[in-house]
């Protein structure tokens, strides 16, 4: 699997809820969701981001993952330009249950981690049918 | 900015020389404008760079989220670039089930022919937060020097 040769993943726009009144851009971060018995969790790219520049926010059920990336202060003259660069966005909508005390996330080499725990199901009721 | 010998001025006045220069100049305003941001070069070999000139510098920038320093490796041979890497992080624990699998590892390498000569003795590459950054000192002969001018 590691043999395999990296391509370049076309980088997709975000829209942000409202139209913002700077004109910044926003892109959709490529993510790996995956499923255990006891989380979800969710690994997005980020280049760039700063663990102060994340924000993470989880509420009716809606995930929101949003990188802010400090500005840069290129200079000179553009050479070649192959990738643009902003800030990130994405939402999901989550469908298990999760523990909202235990969220966790991470942050290493341009790529956030977040945790979810599932929350613990309650006991199933057995209710009991009776001949009568 | 055009540059102008003296040899190169006609001896005599062509009428249209003055509508050509309106039209190159129309020309290079539309370009700028329909260039902005979508106009990117795509690039098809990963990583994307961008490539920026400074007065005495070069700098390289690329993003690798990701990609750890130690899984990079960078040499310059000449004026050729080249970057090798590879990203390696697949999650390979029992019982877990993918909803999305977006973010794909693998290897890449990538080598290019840097504008400029560049001094290979004083390279510098950071890795900072996924985005790689190098920096290139022009070779001396090719740094613009000041001409000072002395009143007398």
């Amino acid at each position: 699997m590691t043999e395999r040769e990296l391509k370049i993943q076309e980088k997709k726009a975000a829209q942000p809820g409202d139209e913002s009144t700077k004109n910044e851009t926003y892109f959709a971060p490529h993510v790996d969701i995956y499923e255990t018995e006891r989380e979800v969790a969710v690994i997005a790219d980020m280049p760039g981001v700063t663990v102060e520049g994340v924000e993470l926010s989880l509420e009716d059920n809606i995930l929101t993952i949003q990188g802010h990336r400090a500005p840069q202060k290129q200079t000179g003259r553009i050479i070649l330009e192959e990738y643009e660069s902003g800030h990130y966005l994405r939402r999901f909508t989550v469908a298990e249950t999760i523990d909202q005390e235990k969220i966790g996330a991470s942050l290493a080499d341009g790529v956030l981690t977040v945790h979810l725990p599932k929350a613990v199901p309650a006991q199933p009721k057995k209710i009991e049918v009776k001949l009568g | 900015m055009a540059f102008v010998r003296f040899t190169e001025r006609p001896a005599f006045r062509n009428p249209w020389a003055e509508f050509e220069r309106i039209r190159q100049g129309l020309d290079e305003l539309s370009r700028s404008y329909a260039e902005k941001g979508k106009g990117q070069i795509r690039a098809n070999v990963y990583p994307a760079l961008n490539i920026y000139e400074e007065a005495d510098r070069l700098l390289i920038t690329a993003e690798l989220p990701g990609v750890k320093a130690g899984d990079l490796d960078l040499s310059i041979e000449g004026e050729t670039l080249t970057l090798q890497g590879k990203r390696d992080r697949r999650q390979n624990e029992a019982g877990i089930s993918y909803h999305r699998r977006e973010i794909e590892s693998g290897s890449f390498s990538r080598a290019i022919a840097l504008p400029v000569k560049v001094d290979a003795e004083h390279v510098g590459a950071r890795l900072t937060n996924g985005i790689l950054t190098i920096t290139l000192l022009k070779a001396s002969a090719v740094t613009p020097r000041q001409i000072k001018v002395t009143a007398e």
